[in-house]
C-alpha cells in the first residue's frame, strides 16, 4: 500500500501547480475565461487523456488524476468548453470514427467551437435505454429519422447531436439493430422544446424528429453497432476524483453555513443532529475518495474497472441529496425562502432542487443497485 | 500510487483463510462457543495460530514476532472476522501493541515473547462502569506507594477477561489529569477477573476488579500517558472494524447464496428487487467502510496525523451500518433466519458486539466533527 506518486508524476504535479499559479483566471469575465481556455488548449490539457495523434494530451492515468485533483483544489474553470464532446462524443469518434470524421469533429471539440448534445433517452426508454424506438430507414445515401428524444441536456444550445436510432426493428436482441448517427441540429424536421425543471430552470429538452434526413457518411461505426459505439472503451480514469473534490467543496461550504447560522436558538454547529450528519457525510465523501483510489489502482495494474464504480455513483447520489437537505434544515425557517431572500442568495435551495441532474442523469440509483446486484454479486437479472 | 495489497499480503490472506476454513468452519465455531463451561476458544487453535505467526504478526522479530504492520494485521483480521473465529487474538494483539509502543525495552523483552508464542494471552482493560470511551472515561485510581503503585477499582467490558494472563490497565495518576498504563499479571494479589454472559458467543467480555493491587514500578509502562490511552482506543477501534469488514462480507455472501436458491412465486427470490437492492446497498456500505479501514491501517503504520480521523470515520460508519446489515440479513432469510441452527443469527450478534466496541457511531461521528473543526 503506497499513496505516493512516482517522481515523474510529482514533477508533473509541480508543473500543474506552477501553471495554475500563473494562469488561473483572477476574474470570471468572458475575456478572462477565454484566455484561460486558450492557455490550457495550448498546453494540450483539453482532451488530456486522448491520444496525441488526434490532438489530445496523451496523458497517463495517474497524470489525469493529478491534473483533476490540482484543478479541483485551485477551483479552476473546466478544461475546454464542449462538455459532452469531451466526455463521450469525442472518445466514441476516436474509437469508431472514420478518418474523415476524426478530422471533421475532433479539432472542433478540442477548440470548443460548438456544443454537442446526446440523443439517447426517449419517452419510452429511460432506464431501459436499449428499448429505444426512434426509427431510421435507409433511403439512398441518407437515413430518414422519425421519433422523439427526451431529457436531452442542452439540446437548445447545441449544434450537433450524437443520436441513437433503431435501423432494424426485427433483431432478436434489443441491443442489436441500433445505429449511431451524428446529426446537425439545424437539419430540417428537428424541433427542440425545452423542459422546465423543478428548480424553475431549463437544462434539458424534448427533441422531435419528423422525416429528418441524415447523410450515411454521418453514421458513426457500422449499421447495427450503435450500442457498442456508445459504450466507449477508451481508458478514462475512474478515480471519481473530480466528483469527490466537488463534494468536499460542498461539504466545506455547508460547514461554513452551519458556523454562521443559528438553529432553534443556538449555533447550528452545537446541534448534535447537525454535527452527526456533517460527520456522516464527511465519512462517506472520504470513503468515495478511497474507493476511487482502489479503482485507480486496478486500472494502473491494467485490470478492467466496471460495475464497482456504481458504489461511488450510489454514494454520490445520496450525498448530493443529503447535503442540500441538510443545508435547508440548518437554515430552519429561512429554508423556505428562495433566490435573493434566502441565505447565500438561494445557493442551497438550488442544490436541493437540482440534484436529479446528477442522481437520475447517469442511470438512476435503482439501476446502479441492479448493476451491483447482477454484475458483482451474481444475482439473476430482472425479469 | 497503489491502494492495494502486495503479493505477500494476498498470500497471507489465502493462508489465513485456508486454515480457518479447514480448522474452524462455523460448525466448529458453534461447538467451541456453545459449550457452557468452556473457555470460549480452542487452546489447540491458539497454539496453531501462534505457530503460524498470527499472534506475533506486529511484534518485532527481536521479540519473537514476525515484524509486520497493521495493514498486514488487517488482512488477518478481515479473515478471522469472516470466519467469526472465536479466540482472544484481537485482545492479545492489542495488549502486545500497547506494550510494544509504550513499554521500555525491558518491558518489551519481558512480555512480548510470551505474547508472540502464545504462552501468554493479553488484553486491554480501559473502560469503566459507564462504558465511556476515550481517556475521559478513565477514573480508576493509581496511587504511588513507595517505589510502586497501588490500583483500586473495576474495569468493565474487558475482552477475554477470564482467559487473559496479563491486563494492560489504564489508570489515573493521583488527582492529576495524566493517565498511565500498568501491566497486571494474572495471580497478582487483589486481582479478580471473570467473563460475563454476552450476546455474541464468539466474543468473550468480562470484568476485572482490582482491590489494592500493589505493583512494582517495572509494571508501569514507561511511555503510558493520556495520549497513549487515546491511541489504544484508536488501535482497538481499527482492529474490531477490520473484523467487521469480514463478518459483513460473510453475512452478505450467505444471504446472496440463499436468495439464489430459495424459490418463491415460481422463481428465485434473488430476482426480486426487494431482495436484490438491500443486498446491493450492503455491498456499497461494506466496500466503503473497508476502504476507510485500509487507509486507517496505513495511517497507523506510517504515523500519519490523519490516524484519529481515519479511524473514527471507519468505526462510525461500521457501527452505524453493521447492525442494520445484521437485521436485514436475518429478515431477508425469512423464518429460517430466526432459528438457532441457521448461521444468519451469528452475524447479527457480531454486529451488536461491534457497535459499541471502542466507541459507537455517536462517539466517533462526534470526534469526526470535532477533528474537522466544527
Amino acid at each position: 500500500m503506497d499513496f505516493d506518486f512516482t517522481p515523474e508524476d510529482e514533477a508533473f504535479r509541480a508543473e500543474v501547480r506552477d501553471f495554475l499559479k500563473r494562469h488561473l483566471p483572477k476574474t470570471q469575465t468572458p475575456e478572462a475565461l477565454a484566455e484561460w481556455q486558450k492557455q490550457v488548449r495550448a498546453k494540450r490539457w483539453v482532451g488530456f487523456a486522448w491520444p496525441k495523434e488526434v490532438g489530445g494530451g496523451g496523458g497517463t492515468l495517474s497524470q489525469q488524476v493529478i491534473l483533476k485533483e490540482e484543478m479541483a483544489k485551485a477551483k479552476a474553470p473546466a478544461l475546454g468548453t464542449c462538455f459532452m464532446g469531451l466526455a463521450w462524443v469525442g472518445p466514441s469518434i476516436i474509437e469508431y470514427g472514420s478518418e474523415a470524421q476524426k478530422q471533421k469533429f475532433i479539432p472542433d471539440i478540442l477548440d470548443g467551437r460548438y456544443q454537442w448534445c446526446t440523443g439517447y433517452s426517449e419517452p419510452g426508454s429511460g432506464s431501459d435505454l436499449a428499448a429505444l424506438s426512434t426509427r431510421a430507414t435507409r433511403d439512398g445515401d441518407e437515413y430518414v429519422v422519425n421519433g422523439q428524444k427526451i431529457w436531452t441536456t442542452i439540446a437548445m444550445w447545441s449544434q450537433w447531436m450524437i443520436l441513437l436510432v433503431r435501423t432494424d426493428p426485427s433483431t432478436e436482441s434489443k441491443h442489436e439493430g441500433i445505429t449511431c448517427l451524428l446529426v446537425p441540429m439545424d437539419t430540417p424536421g428537428i424541433t427542440v422544446r425545452p423542459i422546465k425543471n423543478m428548480s424553475g430552470g431549463s437544462i434539458f429538452a424534448e427533441v422531435f424528429f419528423d422525416n429528418v434526413r441524415v447523410p450515411v457518411e454521418n453514421r458513426l461505426g457500422e449499421e447495427g453497432q450503435g450500442w457498442r459505439v456508445t459504450v466507449s472503451a477508451l481508458a478514462h480514469e475512474r478515480s471519481s476524483i473530480a466528483e469527490v473534490a466537488g463534494l468536499q467543496r460542498s461539504l466545506e461550504e455547508l460547514e461554513a453555513l452551519a458556523r454562521k447560522t443559528r438553529k432553534n436558538g443556538r449555533p447550528a454547529t452545537q446541534d448534535r443532529g447537525v454535527r452527526r450528519r456533517i460527520a456522516r457525510a464527511d465519512a462517506r465523501v472520504e470513503a468515495m475518495r478511497l474507493n476511487g483510489l482502489r479503482f485507480l489502482t486496478k486500472q494502473l495494474k491494467g485490470e478492467a474497472v466496471g460495475p464497482e464504480t456504481s458504489v461511488n455513483k450510489l454514494q454520490r447520489a445520496a450525498l448530493e441529496i443529503e447535503l442540500g437537505e441538510l443545508a435547508l434544515e440548518v437554515q430552519g425557517a429561512a429554508g423556505v425562502l428562495d433566490r435573493e431572500a434566502a441565505p447565500e442568495k438561494g445557493k442551497w435551495q438550488r442544490m436541493a432542487l437540482s440534484w436529479p441532474e446528477v442522481v437520475i442523469g447517469g442511470g438512476t440509483p435503482n439501476i446502479q443497485r441492479n448493476i451491483i446486484a447482477e454484475r458483482i454479486l451474481g444475482l439473476p437479472k430482472d425479469p | 500510487m497503489n491502494f492495494g495489497f502486495t503479493e505477500e499480503q494476498e498470500l497471507l490472506r489465502s493462508e489465513v483463510r485456508k486454515f480457518l476454513d479447514e480448522s474452524c468452519p462455523l460448525e466448529m465455531v458453534r461447538k467451541i462457543t456453545e459449550e457452557a463451561t468452556g473457555p470460549g476458544f480452542s487452546r489447540e487453535h491458539w497454539q496453531q495460530i501462534a505457530e503460524l505467526g498470527w499472534l506475533g504478526l506486529t511484534i518485532p522479530e527481536a521479540q519473537g514476532g514476525v515484524g509486520l504492520g497493521w495493514v498486514d494485521l488487517v488482512v488477518v483480521l478481515e479473515e478471522t472476522g469472516r470466519s467469526l473465529f472465536p479466540s482472544p487474538l484481537v485482545s492479545s494483539t492489542l495488549a502486545a501493541h500497547a506494550i510494544r509502543r509504550f513499554g521500555s525495552a525491558a518491558q518489551q523483552a519481558r512480555w512480548l515473547p510470551p505474547l508472540a508464542d502464545g504462552t501468554a494471552i493479553g488484553t486491554l482493560a480501559l473502560l469503566e462502569e459507564d462504558g465511556a470511551p476515550g481517556p475521559a472515561g478513565v477514573r480508576l485510581a493509581g496511587r504511588s506507594a513507595g517505589k510502586g503503585l497501588t490500583l483500586t477499582g473495576e474495569k468493565h467490558f474487558v475482552g477475554d477477561a477470564a482467559a487473559a494472563d496479563l491486563f494492560v490497565v489504564a489508570f489515573r495518576r493521583g488527582k492529576s489529569k495524566e493517565l498511565g498504563l500498568a501491566v497486571v499479571e494474572r495471580g497478582t494479589a487483589g486481582l479478580a477477573a471473570r467473563d460475563l454472559p454476552g450476546i455474541d458467543l464468539t466474543k468473550r467480555v468480562g470484568r476485572i476488579a482490582l482491590d489494592r493491587v500493589r505493583l512494582d514500578r517495572s509494571a508501569v509502562l514507561a511511555k503510558g500517558s493520556t495520549a497513549a490511552v487515546a491511541h489504544l482506543f484508536d488501535a482497538g477501534a481499527l482492529a474490531v472494524t477490520a473484523e467487521a469488514v469480514g463478518a459483513g462480507e460473510a453475512a452478505l455472501q450467505l444471504t446472496v447464496q440463499y436468495a439464489r436458491q430459495r424459490i418463491q412465486f415460481g422463481r428465485p427470490i434473488a430476482t426480486f428487487q426487494g431482495v436484490k437492492h438491500p443486498l446491493a446497498e450492503m455491498y456499497v456500505d461494506i466496500q466503503s467502510f473497508q476502504s476507510l479501514v485500509y487507509y486507517a491501517a496505513w495511517c497507523l503504520d506510517h504515523g500519519h496525523a490523519d490516524l484519529a480521523l481515519a479511524v473514527s470515520r471507519a468505526k462510525a460508519y461500521a457501527s452505524e451500518v453493521l447492525p442494520r446489515i445484521g437485521i436485514d440479513v436475518v429478515q431477508l432469510h425469512g423464518g429460517i433466519g430466526y432459528t438457532w441452527e441457521y448461521d444468519a443469527q451469528l452475524y447479527l450478534k457480531r454486529a451488536k458486539w461491534v457497535r459499541p466496541a471502542f466507541g459507537d457511531a455517536d462517539w466517533h461521528y462526534e470526534r469526526v466533527a470535532s477533528l474537522g473543526g466544527i
